[in-house]
This record gives C-alpha cells, sequence and structure tokens, in this order.
C-alpha cells in the first residue's frame, strides 16, 4: 500500500449536491440497498469503495434513475438534487439523465464518428443553435476530456477506432458536452491499462473544477488518490462515509479498516 | 501453499515433444475427418445446384426463343370487301393467305404443294388473325405488310428437337408430309427461329395456344404483390417487434404473443390463403385474383418471418450502446431509433429479404384467392389500375402451365422458373447493396 498518495486536502465545505435518505433496492426479493443515507458535495470527487457485489453501482446507477430501465429493480426512500426529489412523479428521467451524466464501465462510444459521439447529447437537447456553435462545443467537450490533441485530425474516425483508454476519454468528454452537474462513472478504468488509468484519473480530478464526481471503484488506491471523499459499502450496507483521508488512516468502523487492509472483500 | 504444489515431490514422468502420444494422433484424426465431412457436403451441395442450374436452363431456354413464319402478305381493298361479304369470313383470309405463302415459295424458287389443311397444321387458324388486323387496321389495305406468325407447338417442338422423325406418330394434328413442308420453308428462309419477346412481355394464353404464352402479366402481378407484402410487412413487423424487445413489460401476455409468433411461422401457407379469401373476399368484397388481395395474404405470411429477424437482430445489439444514449439523456424513443435500429438495420434487412423471397416463390395461397395464371385479361392496357385488376403471379403461373396438357406449355414453365429465380436474383441483389450501405454507414 505504498504507492498510495494520500494528499492531505484543505476540509473545504462545499454546498450539498445530492442528498438520500432511507434509500432502499430491491431487485425482485433481493433486497441490495439497506436504508443508505448519504450526502454528496459539489465540486468534490466523491468514491463509492466496496467488495463486488455490495450495492455500490446499483446505488449509484440511483441517481440518475438508470434502474428505472431494469424491469424488477424498485427503489424506495428519497434522493434529492439540489433538494429536489428525483423520484418526484412529475419528475422526467429523460431530463433528469441530461443534468446527471454517466460513465460506464466499459467504454461504450457509438459506432458513429467522434464527432458526432460528442455532439449527440448538444443535439438532442438542442444546446447549439448552429453548425458553428456544435462545433465549439465538440471542441470545447473533447478538450475537458483531454482528449482533444488525439483526435482533433480525425473527427470523422469511428469512435470504435480508437483504442480502449482514448475511448473511454472520448465517453466522458460525450457525457461533459451536455453540461451536467453531476458527473457518475461507474468504474471508469476497470479496463483500462495502467497509463490510460493515469490519464484518465487526471481528467477526473480536473472535472472536479466544474461539477460533482461521483466514482465507483474497486481499487482502493484509486479511490485514495482522486477522492475527497470516500463511501464504503458492505453488503448493501453505507457503512462509513468520511473524508478520504480518514478513511484510509483512521477508519472508524472495524469492516472497513479490513476492507482497506485486505482481509475481506 | 496452494494444492497445485502438494506432488512436487512424486517423480514426474518426462514426455518428449517430437514424437506425437496416440492421443493426439486419435484427435487429430477426427478433426482431419471432419474437415473431409464438410467438405464432401459442401462439394454435394454444389453438385446438387449445378445440376439444378444445368436441368432448369436446358429445359428453360427454348421458351426464349420461338419459331415463326414470315409471309409478306397483300390484301385489296376489293378482296377485304369480298371476303366480309362472304359466310366463312375467316376461311376466305386463310385462302388469301395461303396463295400468297405459295407465291412467296415459288419465287423462291422451291416448289411445294401448300393446301388449307397442312397450312392450318402448321399454323393454326391464320384467317382469324388477318381479319382482326385489317379490321383494326384498315389503312394497311393495298400495302404490303409482314406478318410475323408463331407456328403451332408441335412444329415448334419439331425445331426444339422435342417432336422428331424417328418413331413419329402421324395424327390429324401433324402429318409426316407437313415436316417436309416445314422444311422446304425453312431452307427458303419463311420459317425461322427468334427471340421470343411475346413470352417475356406477354400475358397467358388459352390451353391450347403455347406459342402466344407469356409471363410478362406475372411477372407485374408478382412485383404489385412484393410492393404491397413490403409496404405493409416492413414497418408492421419492424413496429411490432421494437415494441415487444424494447417496450412491451415481461410478462404472461407478451409471453403468450411471442409464442405465437412462432407459431405462425410454420403454418402452411395454404391455410393462410384458405383465411384470404374467407377474410379480405367473401368477408371485406376485395375484388378476386388482384394483386392487393394475394399481397394481404402474403403479407399475413411475411409478418412472423420478419419479426422473428428483427427481434432477433435488435437483440443482438449491445446493451450498452442503450445505456451510453440513455445516460445522455436520450429518451427511449431516441435511443431505439437514433443507435440500436441502425445497427440493426442489416440484420432486419436479411429477414426482410428472407421473407420476401419466401412469399415471392408461394403459390399455395395464391390458388385459393384466384390468382391463376389465365386471368390477366386486358393486358397490357390494365396496367395503371394493377393493383386491383385481376393478374396472375409467377408461381401459379408457372404451377397452371406445368398442369396443362400441351407439351409446349413444359418448357414455358421453366422457362418461367428462370424468369422467377432471375427476379429473385435482382431482389437479393438490391438487399445485399442496401445492407452494404447500412454496415458503411458507421
Amino acid at each position: 500500500m505504498n504507492d498510495m498518495r494520500i494528499i492531505e486536502r484543505g476540509t473545504l465545505v462545499n454546498d450539498i449536491k445530492i442528498s438520500a435518505k432511507g434509500v432502499q433496492v430491491y431487485y425482485a426479493d433481493n433486497h441490495a440497498i439497506k436504508d443508505v443515507d448519504v450526502e454528496i458535495e459539489d465540486k468534490t470527487v466523491t468514491a463509492f469503495i466496496g467488495p463486488s457485489g455490495c450495492g455500490k453501482s446499483t446505488f449509484l446507477r440511483c441517481l440518475n434513475r438508470m434502474n428505472d430501465t431494469i424491469d424488477i429493480c424498485r427503489v424506495e426512500g428519497h434522493i434529492a438534487i439540489d433538494g429536489q426529489d428525483i423520484y418526484d412523479p412529475q419528475v422526467d428521467p429523460v431530463q433528469l439523465r441530461a443534468k446527471v451524466g454517466m460513465v460506464f464501465q466499459k467504454p461504450n462510444p457509438f459506432p458513429k464518428s467522434i464527432y458526432d459521439n460528442i455532439a449527440y447529447g448538444p443535439r438532442i437537447h438542442g444546446l447549439a443553435r448552429n453548425k458553428a456553435e456544435l462545433d465549439e462545443i465538440v471542441e470545447k467537450s473533447l478538450r475537458r476530456g483531454a482528449i482533444w490533441d488525439e483526435v482533433k485530425d480525425r473527427l470523422d474516425a469511428p469512435g470504435t477506432s480508437l483504442s480502449g483508454g482514448q475511448q473511454q476519454r472520448l465517453c466522458i468528454a460525450r457525457a461533459v458536452a451536455t453540461e451536467p452537474e453531476v458527473l457518475l462513472m461507474d468504474e471508469p478504468c476497470s479496463a483500462l491499462d495502467p497509463i490510460a488509468t493515469s490519464q484518465v484519473e487526471e481528467l477526473i480530478d480536473e472535472l472536479r473544477q466544474s461539477f460533482s464526481v461521483v466514482i465507483v471503484t474497486h481499487s482502493m488506491q484509486q479511490a485514495a488518490r482522486v477522492s475527497q471523499k470516500t463511501a464504503f459499502f458492505h453488503l448493501g450496507n453505507l457503512v462509513e462515509y468520511g473524508e478520504t483521508g480518514k478513511i484510509f488512516t483512521n477508519p472508524e468502523d472495524s469492516r472497513t479498516e479490513s476492507y482497506i487492509t485486505g482481509r475481506i472483500g | 501453499m496452494s494444492d497445485a504444489s502438494m506432488d512436487s515431490t512424486a517423480p514426474r514422468q518426462s514426455r518428449t515433444l517430437l514424437e506425437t502420444d496416440a492421443r493426439t494422433r486419435r484427435r487429430n484424426a477426427a478433426e482431419k475427418r471432419f474437415r473431409m465431412y464438410g467438405l464432401a457436403a459442401i462439394g454435394i451441395g454444389l453438385f446438387f445446384l449445378i445440376v439444378l442450374a444445368a436441368s432448369i436452363l436446358r429445359s428453360g431456354l427454348p421458351a426464349f426463343t420461338q419459331t415463326v413464319l414470315s409471309v409478306d402478305f397483300v390484301l385489296t381493298q376489293e378482296q377485304f370487301d369480298k371476303a366480309e361479304g362472304t359466310l366463312f369470313k375467316t376461311k376466305a383470309y386463310e385462302g388469301y393467305f395461303n396463295a400468297a405463302l405459295v407465291s412467296q415459295l415459288q419465287s423462291q424458287g422451291l416448289e411445294a404443294e401448300v393446301d388449307a389443311k397442312a397450312a392450318e397444321r402448321i399454323l393454326g387458324k391464320t384467317g382469324s388473325t388477318i381479319r382482326e388486323f385489317y379490321r383494326a387496321n384498315p389503312d394497311q389495305l393495298g400495302q404490303e405488310v409482314r406478318f410475323d406468325l408463331s407456328v403451332s407447338s408441335r412444329v415448334d417442338g419439331y425445331f426444339k428437337g422435342r417432336v422428331t422423325r424417328d418413331g413419329f406418330v402421324e395424327s390429324r394434328f401433324l402429318m409426316l408430309a407437313d415436316l417436309d413442308l416445314v422444311d422446304a420453308l425453312t431452307e427458303g428462309g419463311i420459317i425461322r427461329q427468334q427471340f421470343n419477346w411475346n413470352f417475356v412481355t406477354g400475358a397467358d394464353s388459352g390451353v391450347d395456344n403455347p406459342g402466344g404464352a407469356g409471363i410478362g402479366a406475372s411477372v407485374v402481378g408478382s412485383f404489385f404483390m412484393m410492393l404491397v407484402v413490403l409496404v405493409l410487412s416492413l414497418p408492421i413487423g419492424v413496429a411490432a417487434s421494437i415494441y415487444l424487445e424494447e417496450f412491451a413489460p415481461q410478462n404472461r401476455f407478451t409471453d403468450l404473443i411471442e409464442v405465437n409468433i412462432s407459431n405462425l411461422a410454420a403454418v402452411p401457407s395454404i391455410v393462410f390463403g384458405i383465411l384470404g379469401l374467407a377474410v379480405f373476399i367473401q368477408f371485406m368484397h376485395l375484388p378476386q385474383s388482384a394483386p392487393l388481395v394475394g399481397g394481404l395474404v402474403l403479407t399475413l405470411m411475411t409478418l412472423p418471418t420478419i419479426i422473428i429477424s428483427t427481434r432477433a437482430s435488435l437483440k443482438a445489439v449491445p446493451p450498452s450502446i442503450r445505456d451510453a444514449a440513455l445516460g445522455l439523456g436520450a429518451s427511449k424513443m431516441q435511443s431505439v431509433f437514433h443507435h440500436v435500429l441502425p445497427l440493426a438495420a442489416p440484420g432486419i434487412l436479411t429477414g426482410t429479404i428472407i421473407g420476401l423471397a419466401q412469399a415471392l416463390g408461394e403459390t399455395a395461397p395464391l390458388l385459393l384467392i384466384g390468382m391463376v395464371g389465365f386471368v390477366a385479361r386486358g393486358y397490357p392496357e390494365t396496367f395503371a389500375a394493377g393493383f386491383t385488376d385481376p393478374n396472375s403471379a409467377m408461381p401459379a403461373q408457372i404451377y397452371t402451365w406445368a398442369s396443362r396438357a400441351d407439351a409446349g406449355f413444359y418448357e414455358k414453365a421453366w422457362g418461367g422458373i428462370i424468369v422467377l429465380l432471375l427476379f429473385l436474383l435482382t431482389m437479393n441483389i438490391i438487399a445485399i447493396i442496401l445492407r452494404r450501405r447500412f454496415e458503411r454507414r458507421w
């Protein structure tokens, strides 16, 4: 565990972006998330860690209602973004997902050109009035995705022709292009090699300037490197949530300690 | 310590890599055998394909040629008036025609006896053809007109090797002396073979006139039916599959629909035919024998095929693409139409072309709704109203010809099969080109 660079960061107090209270998730009869309370801050990277099957991805997918697409999934409790309940019957999940972007575990660019990959979101949300504005959005998003220099000469090439790490950065740029307020990342580096991983991690740190980033990761080192806040999930429970430095150096719960020292999970 | 290192103390048998052991040899032999089976299977398949193609071409190509007798003929106003004044008008015209035939033979220095009976055996009844022509075109009276008359089916068969002099049995339809006359006419260039445009463009004839039978009207009928099938079954089938695959909740009701669609794909086509007869013709009073009704019946038949293949290709689109679109804030419909459907398009196209090809070759349901050969009347003037006018389709036409007694229809049936296969080939080529286009898009 020597490679963990836990940076002592000033405990800035940010606004609460997402607040979840008493969240329960059921897959048919399986109680996957048990009574989770968590408050996620704005302009912060929050990491969800925990062993496989502990429910961290499930909880992440509750935050932009991606679980709605699964027939047997049922969500109870209260999740609010900026104080508005996202499970309110009046909330359209499509509108919510424009506000809460998502990056998936496996890079999943559309089988279209790089340009069209980025432009798709702004197009369907009507963010650009004309071609020039769209071009501008595409360039800005690709720059924010730290991939502009690599693809600027071949925007017409299919997104699927890029390497794995480039594809994932393209997906991040694509998510950023719709100007979301929260960016959810479900194990974004699990399919990437170490170099691509470090590029994506640097990118996540930059994205913190503008977004609230929630990242699910299997790698504790990664959580320690990129996040300010860490939540530890175990068997559907949120065991511990707090400053990343504190979770990794001085956990309160014995289960957290067992996990980060490698005895469980 | 893991279990793997447990027996590290036991002596290990060292095996050389330079020699193949019995087990490996057996496995290699099995692999080689299997490859041989595969090659043999492909070889047998190709052999039968070649035999099939060769026999179709051998039997069908003669249908595209036709034996005609050309005579330069002049009919004066006087002769016309005289013929119109007699009791047996066509007989009179026949007399004029035979005289012209004889004089043409003589002008080429050939001496032959043409009596009226022999001319009739060779040419059929020419009188009515000539009378109809001059009644329709009175301005041609007194001018030289070249008549290309197709010879009788037996004489045509003599040129195509169907009728030979060995073992020839004289009958009231053809005498041995007629063949001598035919040979003389051929020598004089009066009888010759030419490409049979009438077969490609014409309509079916009566049972006694195989020479005049053409498949053109049925090609048009089949084309109209395919249009109806395509226009109805593709949108309905794709919409149904998208709903079932992407939107429908998984419950007992959708399961039931699914099972029924699979069952429908296996229902014999004649059942659809009788259903079409009962519903479209007897209940809805749509016109009989019309390509519209044929198309509707074939649509019912094609739908399950298209739905099953479309669902399969929708299922094959990775869910990560749907997630990506939804995660960006696309609605369900946007994710399906912008991303899933284009990816599934090649598969949908393949299913559609299989369904259409099936429908194109279907005969049984068409017989039940009356789309049999000889109904194409008034062709080609009724082209425009083609969807509701009586017509036939290629397979039904071929079936009708194959069941007729005259041997001349036999080669027409084979020729019809060639046209049917060409039509099918064209359809498939278009589908392949379209699929290439779709695949290249991303």
